[in-house]
């Protein structure tokens, strides 16, 4: 059985529907990656996952576990780090890894060594002493990765880890994330509404309003969206179109005096594109799929993006306000 | 139950108390300030009783409005704790609902315990005279009465989300505790109506068990209203039913 394993799920408050009859399975060591704007349903699926929401209908196991029935069974055997940090900000980074330890009952003899291990792994062992609220978003959201695995957990389950952190913590943190599976003999779960985020994940599900709407690796899902573009801008176009559809079997249009090719692994192509034009090519200039390409091509509608900053900016707000208050 | 849990649980909010010496200090301050304002003021209005000053009189309820207000401030970070987040930390730990809400009123033991003590102490300055006994007895009802306070305080947390409920909790549910408990007059001198809501409130048994304990020997108006065996029973009842509706509220709720 797989390690986590979702049947049928249905979650409805009300006249809406979240989680609208959604299956999946996750196997042992893999990362998965759980994709859809805010509002999809992704939160909602991890807190019946977590065993924190009861589903309308359907069936989740997790380790073995079910989700509704062996409710501390399940706890036991996941770890959770929020969108949102949950972190106690008056006590120190040590002492919200001992709170952990505490809960989770882990054995005396070895908690102090696990807290200290777990410091160490994300960098913020000299700091162990400082009071978490003088930390970073980073290295809130390190240590609470960090709080996450204290216990041992068989799924790590991140919600959108790197949401509200600047592009160099994001960098870190997908590198950090990345070895988890090998360093710590976890498999994780995560969601985020970044598609080049998703990269490092072994398959993606996409969700959108509850439904999943694609499923598969990285690569399978960029040929669904026809991968990336490479725009190109040559000395003249008709010739440089020949000889690519020639050298590397890539078809290349001509839309708006540019040159257009569609290909799974644009990074890649360019310097063959180079290698085979030489002093020709003018401008390169590379597209990445996006979710919101994804999206347009699945759903025909544009992903609710600006909308799910504009919801944080708001209770980061009233956040700092309660801080001062 | 998970002692493990129950013990962290506490130890974060003693934790969190030991380092905000503000939060003692304006703990302290309030009482003093009922103590011997109000209580000084009104001294010059309500004559000795069998030689039983005003001030000595309003000693246990002032001790009460000590628990009640720590108490129920502890219990209510609660909804602190779901604003920050910190409670998702520990709902989702395999840890049952009721170890979580003994840890909460255990704090709120601790700590409201402590402010106690430190008021009691000022006995001598009213012109008390406490024995061992009176004093050992007084610092056990203050304990287990601050642990059903904050139990019941437990209970209210779990149905606000936000803290401009807070104001609503200090309004409508603290301050009317705290006139409706004989802390300020006997319950025996109320009006029919409020005797009625005085009897419906826990806080009531717990200073008048306090009365007991400090001012047994008085006689008239200002004697304790009740039975100390029934205050005890309503303050070891109230407990038991508090946590048991906290932890299904939790169960509930989360």
């Amino acid at each position: 059985m797989p390690i986590i394993r979702v049947e049928n799920l249905v979650k409805k408050f009300g006249n809406i529907t979240a989680v609208d009859d959604v299956s999946f399975d996750v196997e042992e060591g893999a990362i998965f990656g759980f994709l859809g704007p805010n509002g999809a349903g992704k939160t909602t699926t991890i807190s019946i996952l977590c065993a924190l929401l009861s589903p309308t209908s359907g069936r989740a196991f997790i380790n073995g576990h079910d989700c509704i029935r062996e409710s501390a069974a399940v706890r036991k055997s996941i770890g959770i780090v929020f969108q949102d940090t949950t972190l106690d900000k008056d006590l120190t980074a040590e002492e919200n890894l001992l709170f952990h330890a505490y809960l989770y009952n882990v054995e005396k003899s070895e908690r102090q060594k696990r807290v200290d291990d777990a410091l160490k792994f994300v960098d913020l062992f000299n700091r162990k002493n400082d009071l978490v609220k003088k930390f970073s978003g980073g290295m809130k959201r390190r240590l609470e990765v960090a709080r996450g695995l204290i216990h041992r957990p068989k799924v790590l389950f991140l919600d959108e880890p790197t949401l509200g952190l600047d592009p160099q913590s994001r960098t870190n943190l997908w590198e950090f994330i990345s070895e988890l599976p090998k360093r710590h003999d976890v498999t994780i779960f995560m969601t985020t509404h970044y598609m080049e985020e998703a990269e490092v994940c072994d398959n993606i599900a996409i969700i959108d309003n509850g439904k999943i709407i694609a499923e598969g690796s990285p690569d399978k899902l960029k040929k669904i969206i026809g991968g990336d573009v490479i725009y190109l801008k040559t000395k003249d176009d008709i010739k440089a179109k020949d000889e690519i559809k020639q050298a590397l079997g890539l078809d290349a249009s001509i839309k708006g005096g540019e040159l257009f090719i569609s290909t799974i692994r644009g990074d890649a192509c360019i310097p063959e594109i180079i290698r085979i034009l030489g002093e020709s090519v003018l401008s390169v200039r590379l597209q990445r799929p996006t979710l919101n390409d994804v999206f347009l091509k699945l759903t025909g509608k544009a992903i609710r993006e600006e909308e799910a900053s504009g919801m944080g900016a708001i209770k980061e707000d009233v956040r700092t306000y309660m801080r001062r208050h | 139950m998970e002692f493990n849990a129950v013990y962290v649980i506490v130890a974060r909010e003693f934790k969190k108390f030991v380092r905000e010496k503000s939060r003692l200090i304006s703990a302290i301050a309030r009482p003093l300030v009922w103590l011997f304002l109000v209580g000084a003021g009104m001294s010059r209005l309500v004559a000795p009783v069998e030689g039983v000053s005003y001030m000595q009189f309003i000693f246990p309820g002032i001790l009460g409005m000590t628990i009640l207000f720590s108490s129920m401030f502890s219990s209510i970070s609660i909804i602190w704790d779901k604003e920050f987040g910190f409670m998702k930390e520990i709902l989702v730990a395999p840890v049952s609902r009721t170890s979580i809400v003994v840890g909460k009123a255990l704090s709120g033991m601790v700590i409201s315990t402590i402010q106690a003590v430190i008021i009691l102490a000022l006995f001598p300055f009213l012109g008390l005279k406490l024995g061992i006994l009176n004093i050992t007895g007084a610092v056990m009802i203050c304990a287990a009465l601050s642990f059903s306070i904050a139990a019941f305080g437990i209970v209210l947390a779990t149905f606000y989300e936000n803290y401009e409920s807070f104001s609503v909790i200090m309004n409508f549910i603290i301050m009317p505790m705290f006139f409706l408990s004989g802390a300020m007059y006997p319950v025996k001198l109320l009006p029919e109506i409020l005797r009625f809501a005085a009897k419906f409130n826990p806080l009531t048994y717990g200073i008048d068990a306090l009365k007991h304990v400090i001012s047994a020997q008085t006689q008239g108006v200002m004697s304790p209203d009740f039975n100390i065996l029934t205050d005890l029973a309503v303050i070891a009842v109230t407990s038991v039913v508090f946590v048991v509706a906290g932890g299904w509220a939790l169960e509930r709720k989360a």
